[in-house]
This record gives C-alpha cells, structure tokens and sequence, in this order.
C-alpha cells in the first residue's frame, strides 16, 4: 500500500525548521505523498527513512529487460488493472519453445521461419520478442541446440532445462546474449540463483501457487537476484486467469513486493486456435511473456494483433501526419481521397487505393486521431476542417482539379464543403472496400 | 507465510434475460436460454457467481446471403441457400444456442420484402425452427420501423430477443416489444453514456431493464476491438459497483465484423482465427452472446468456453 502523507510524516526530524521551503514537516510529507517534491529537499532526513521513501517509490511492478541487441524488450513496469484507467505499458513478449529433440535442420528451419514472423499494421511493425530452447534429450544435445540458437537467431533466448548443472553450461555458451533462465523452484533455487548473480541474468521462479511463488522471489531477493519473472505453472485457463489477476492486484494494490515482478504463461496447446484463444487470453489479462509453440503466420499475426489493440493507449490512439500522401504515380490529374488521421482509417484507405492501382492522393485532416464518424460528430471533420486542410496541405497547388472524394459516411456535408472550399465534392463509398470499385469508374 | 489474496466483493449484478418462451410458458421452443446472472467480474469465478455461461448465436439470413466470403460459402455448402436448411444444419451439427435471424431480405436494395411477407417468413421459421431466436432488422432504419413491429407480432409469445433500438430510434421498436412479450437490443455507438441513456428511456417506456440487452457495437479483431473491449470493461465496473442502468447483459456481433476486415478475407484460416479471438476476447470483456457467422470459429469459442466453466 503506499504511504500517507501521516506515515511520511513520522519518519521526518519533526523540527519543522524550513529548510525544505515548507512551515512544518507534516507539510513537507504531504507534498512526499504527492509525489510533488523530491526527498532530497529536506536536508535532515535520516539515511533510514530515505532508503523506507525510496523503496516506496520504486516501480510496483519490477521492470525487467530480456535481450541486448536491438530486439531486446522491456516487460513488467504496468500500473493499472484495467486499460481505460490509464493504459497497459509493455506488450507481452510473444515467444516460441523449441524441443532440443528436433534435428538440426529442423531447428534452423523454426528459427527461420520465427525470424519473418513479422508484420506491418497500421503503420506499425509487429514482431515476435523470443525464442526458449527447451531440454528433452541429454545435456550434449541441449548445448548442441543452443548453439544452433545463437547462430540462427537474433531475437532474445530463454533456455528451459531441469538440469542445474546443464542449464549453466548453456547459460555461459550464450552469455553475451544473456538469456532468461527457466527456472529457479524449490529443490534449485540456490545453485540457479549463484547462477543469475554470476552472469547478471534475469530468472524465471516457478511454483505451483502465488504462494510458493511469493516465498521463493523473497529468498531470491535476499541473495541479491533482482530480475525476476513469475510463473504459476501450466494450469486450466481460468485458474490461471486468476493467478494472473491476483498476481498484477497485489503488486498495484498491496505493493505486495514479493509478486511485484512480470509474469510467464506457457500455452500448452497442439491445436492452432485453441493455442491462439489462450494465448489471446494471457495477453488482455496481464502476461508479461507469453511461450507458444505453432509458427503459422496466421497465428501469430492474429495474436499480435490482439497485443497491439489491447496495449494501444486509449488516450492516444494511432495516429499518422496529417498531410497529403501520395499513392503510385500521381499526376496532377489523379483524384484525390480526403480522410481523417486516425491511422486505422488511413491505413484501411491506403490498402484499398494501392489494391485498386489507381494512383491517387490521400489527404489526411488532422481529427487528433479519431475515425471518420466521431471525428465528424466532434466537428474535427466537417466543412471548415477539410477546407482548411486543403489549403494548408498544398492540394491546390499539387493537382490541376478541383474533385474531392469524401467517404460516404459524410455524404452530409457535400452542400457545406462545396460552398466553403469551392471543391466539387464526389461522395465516395461508406466502406472502403469499395473504394477500388468506385475508383475504377471514377476514370 | 500465506499470501492474503485481494478479493473484491461487488453490491450488484447483472440482470438474467432469458430468451425462448416453451409451450408451458406460452411458446413453441425446446428450450430456453438464459443469459447474465454474474456478480463479478468476468472469469472471476472466484468471487462471485457465473449461472451462465456465453451463448453462441450462429446469423442466419432470411434470403440467401450476397456478399458472404467463400470461406462461409463453403463451411455451409448448399445450404446456406435457404433460411430454413440452414438455420437446422447450424443447430443439428453445430450446437447452436441460439439463432439470430437477419431480416436482411426486407432491405431497400436486397429485395425490399414488405412487412407482411416479413411476418409470414418469422411464422414459418418458428414452426420449423425450435430454438430461441434473436430477430434482427436489416439495418435500414425506415424499412425496420415497419417491419420489426410486424415480426415481434408473428412471434407473440416466443419471447424472443428483438432489436436493434438506438437512440433516435427505439420507440417503435420498443412499443411491439412491450405488447408481445419479447426483449429488446439497445445499440450505442462505443459510447458508455449513451448506452446508459437508452437503457433509461427504454425502460421509461415500461419495458423493464431486465428486458433490455446492450449491443455496444463492437469493431473486429485489429479494427477497434479495444474500444468495444474497454467500454464493455467500464459498463461491467459500474453494473457491479450497482448501476442498475447498466447491469443488462451484453450482446456482441462477432461475425458480421469480423468477416469484413481484410485479413479475414485473405485467408480462410486466419478469417476463421480473426471472429474465434474476437469473440474470445470479448467474452474476457463481458460479452454474454455472441452472434457468429463460420462454424469452425464457433467450435472453437465453444472450446473455449466449455474450458473456462468446467466445473463452476
Ligand atoms: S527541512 Fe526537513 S526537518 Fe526541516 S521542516 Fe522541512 S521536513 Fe521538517
């Protein structure tokens, strides 16, 4: 739980004597609490409390880092439980287990085809974050495998094995990549925790419950191993839905430090979609990394489709540059296409324009990200909006016509827009699947 | 040491609407189907009750569909070309819950059937047809004015699951349901106050919010699932704080969206992944019904939730 002002407020000298530029220490402490004044204000302030003050102030969910190159990525760090509060942070890393009984071949085939797993939608790239070598077969085959991974692949490796001795071996063959270790439990936890100290590598502890979990973090800590990521165990979606809430409820609301860490969820389904739909359900309820094991590119681009919807910021949806885009070959006879800057209008547009091969131009209007219909109920796409931006995007001087293709949403406007930007107004279709259809004709 | 769980206990809870009247109780169904009933948040069994799980409602027009994709034409073969063949194959080999009849054929431009033929059409479907049914207009405002009226009729007693009322549009919709016993669709454009707001003129009418299901109008899969997702969120932390308004159960039109989007349309499996983990990830959100178009993405959200409510 965070400290009050009154709980700050003990720990202070309680001289109230002005240095800090406030009356009395208990409003100095009211200003810690709101987090308005940095500690180091108050010059008397005992080195005990400032260690109590700084811990407080500490991520309620540790942030770790898996990875060193440039697909490496951030996970834990989130503050909220439910998006519309504020919004989620770090997008679940979508990672691919690998069984060292695979031949070589095999093994570089699934790197290869896990290296293009990577997607562009609505302007932005979509990819997969890691790659866990898991152990069936002995501990040669292991460092064999893991020798293949680090050959093959750039993205970040976990490497999953019950073999203290065999996962050290493997973890000092791949150091400098610094893989995530899986994992520290009860019967290993000293020797797996020397190991993380040693190399400086994040760990994954493994219980069958929070509870479990939560002893072993402690012990963890205490030895000096810091990154941690949790796991619960393989488990009946709802079960595990649960543990996935409890854990992110205590860290935000208890401060609970001990599950203040990201978690792991390994699907464990043959069955493509049923491995998506859990998958899918770790991603909107709180997974830090998500371990599947089928490479379609179907499957993982709906599965990351869903990770870019539910950690896309509700206060800021995608947007792009509000200007003219042109499309193909333009000439100063090519129509041009107005919609707003929401870029999954822009983008479901552009789609369509380049699908059709008519070199045309988009001209984006700023509606601060909202889509053709909310952006005409809040007047950030009515008549005054477009005509400005026909004026300010240069149209006029780049094309020898005065057309405009409006989207039939927005048939209403026509009358308003002709008068005010003296463009004739050419009502395009609602959806813009008909837009190759429409444009065709247009010629 | 034990860890001390964060339980939340919420005052209130979302309303039961059941949909499907059998012969006892004035109707002609085999059975009936209840959705709601949760007092907690969604999966949260735990914390409170989940008397029902989601139900699968598979859309069925009343005329041959027109701009299905091939990957729907073929999951149905030739029986999607008529109503009746194919709403029985959806509930004999795909385990529907529900059907949701589109009344698409009434459309200005997709043969404008009036409202009598309407009617005789919703007759001859529930004499062939035994389980419950959602009606739904063809989304031309006018044209359902006159024709939802004269289908709540041909269904009196049936109780059925009528809709869509919006917001400049639901006091006819409204009035035939009140007479013959159904309950109704209150669509809001993704906007958690409007939603509210027509719950409150609906049942101002007299039509009880235990009546009333909320269509929060959903985008697909990649195309504003989110905000469907976060309203249905916000709606669900306010029906349980105990805003009654907005403790009515929600209905979600998967198929009609996800079907729609580029990616469904490329490939038949990526289409049939695109509706499974919007319908998934809508039930993550509240979603009580879901309204679906393939029978394989059907299957799987099935799967999914026969996982999810195993032993609750
Ligand atoms: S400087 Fe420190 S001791 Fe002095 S009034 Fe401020 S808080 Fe109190």
């Amino acid at each position: 739980m965070a400290l009050s002002g009154l709980d700050i407020y003990k720990l202070l000298p309680k001289t109230n004597c002005r240095q800090c530029g406030l009356a009395t220490c208990l409003a100095f402490a009211m200003q810690l609490a709101k987090k308005a004044l940095p500690i180091e204000k108050c010059p008397f302030v005992s080195a005990e409390a400032k260690d109590i003050l700084e811990a407080q102030a500490l991520p309620p969910i540790k942030p770790v880092i898996l990875g060193t190159n440039e697909f490496r990525f951030e996970l834990g760090n989130e503050t909220v439980m439910f998006r519309h509060e504020e919004k989620f942070r770090n997008p679940t890393g979508v990672g691919f287990i690998i069984d060292d009984s695979l031949t070589d071949d095999e093994i570089i085939l699934r790197l290869e085809k896990i290296n293009q797993l990577k997607f562009e939608r609505v302007g932005q790239l979509l990819a997969v974050n890691l790659v866990a070598l898991k152990q069936n077969a002995d501990g040669a085959r292991f460092l064999q495998a893991a020798a293949i991974l680090l050959k093959h692949t750039a993205l970040p490796l976990m490497l999953i094995s019950n073999d203290p001795a065999v996962l050290k071996q493997a973890a000092y063959l791949l150091k400098d990549r610094k893989p995530l270790l899986y994992s520290a439990n009860r019967q290993n936890l000293k020797s797996l925790g020397e190991l993380a100290k040693e190399l400086d590598l994040p760990l994954v502890v493994s219980g069958q419950n929070i509870d479990q979990v939560s002893q072993l973090t402690q012990e963890l800590n205490a030895c000096g191993v810091k990154d941690l990521i949790l796991d619960t165990g393989i488990k009946p979606l709802a079960d595990k839905i649960w543990d996935l809430t409890q854990i992110r409820r205590q860290a935000l609301k208890k401060l609970n430090r001990s599950l203040g860490y990201p978690v792991l969820a390994i699907v464990d389904q043959a069955d493509p979609y049923q491995e998506a739909m859990e998958a899918a359900a770790y991603i909107s309820k709180y997974a830090g990394i998500v371990l599947i094991k089928g490479l379609e590119a179907w499957e993982a681009l709906s599965i990351l489709t869903l990770r870019q919807n539910i950690y896309t910021d509700p206060q800021k949806p995608l947007q792009i540059d509000p200007k003219l885009y042109a499309i193909g070959t333009v000439n100063p006879s090519s129509p041009v296409l107005v919609t707003t800057n929401f870029s999954l209008s822009y983008y479901t547009v552009l789609g369509e324009v380049e699908s059709s091969k008519v070199p045309a131009y988009i001209l984006s209007v700023d509606t601060q990200g909202m889509s053709v219909l909310t952006a005409w109920a809040a007047e950030k796409f009515n008549a005054e909006a477009i005509t400005k931006a026909l004026t300010v995007s240069g149209v006029k001087e780049t094309v020898g016509h005065k057309n405009l293709v409006i989207p039939g949403y927005v048939a209403m406007i026509s009358g308003d827009l002709e008068d005010q930007s003296g463009f004739k107004i050419v009502v395009g279709p609602k959806e813009a699947a008909g837009l190759p259809a429409f444009l065709k004709n247009l010629h | 040491m034990e860890t001390q769980l964060v339980l939340e206990k919420w005052p209130g809870s979302i309303s039961v609407v059941t949909i499907g009247a059998k012969t006892a109780e004035g109707g002609s169904r085999s059975q009936t189907v209840q959705i709601g009933g949760q007092t907690a948040l969604p999966l949260m069994f735990k914390e409170g009750v989940m008397p029902n799980r989601p139900k699968i409602a598979f859309e069925i027009w009343d005329i041959a569909p027109v701009d299905f994709e091939q990957e729907l034409m073929t999951a149905y073969g030739r029986a999607i070309n008529d109503p009746f063949t194919w709403a029985q194959v959806c509930v004999d080999e795909f385990k529907a819950d529900l059907i949701c009849l589109k009344m698409q054929g009434t459309h200005p431009d997709f043969g404008d059937r009036s409202p009598q033929e309407a009617a005789k059409f919703v007759s001859k479907f529930l004499n062939q047809i035994k389980v419950p049914l959602i009606i739904t207009g063809s989304g031309d405002n006018a044209k359902d004015n006159l024709v939802l009226p004269a289908c709540s009729e041909a269904a009196k007693g049936e109780r059925c699951l009528i809709g869509s009322a919006v917001q400049d549009n639901y006091k006819t919709l409204v009035a035939s349901v009140l007479a013959d016993g159904h309950s109704i669709i209150a669509e809001s454009p993704i906007d958690i106050n409007i939603a509210k707001q027509l719950n409150i003129l609906i049942s101002d009418m007299g039509l009880s919010l235990e009546r009333i299901v909320i269509d929060p109008t959903i985008g697909a899969l990649g195309y504003g699932l989110e905000y469907a997702y976060s309203i249905m969120e916000r709606a669900r932390l306010a029906a349980l704080s105990g805003d009654k308004t907005l403790a009515c159960p929600f209905i979600c039109f998967v198929g009609q969206e996800a079907w729609r989007v580029k990616e469904a349309k490329a490939d038949g499996r990526q289409g049939i992944a695109w509706e499974t983990l919007t319908a998934t990830s809508l039930i993550q959100s509240g979603a009580d019904i879901l309204v679906m178009r393939h029978p394989k993405a059907a299957e799987n959200v099935l799967w999914y939730t026969d996982g999810l409510f195993r032993g609750q």
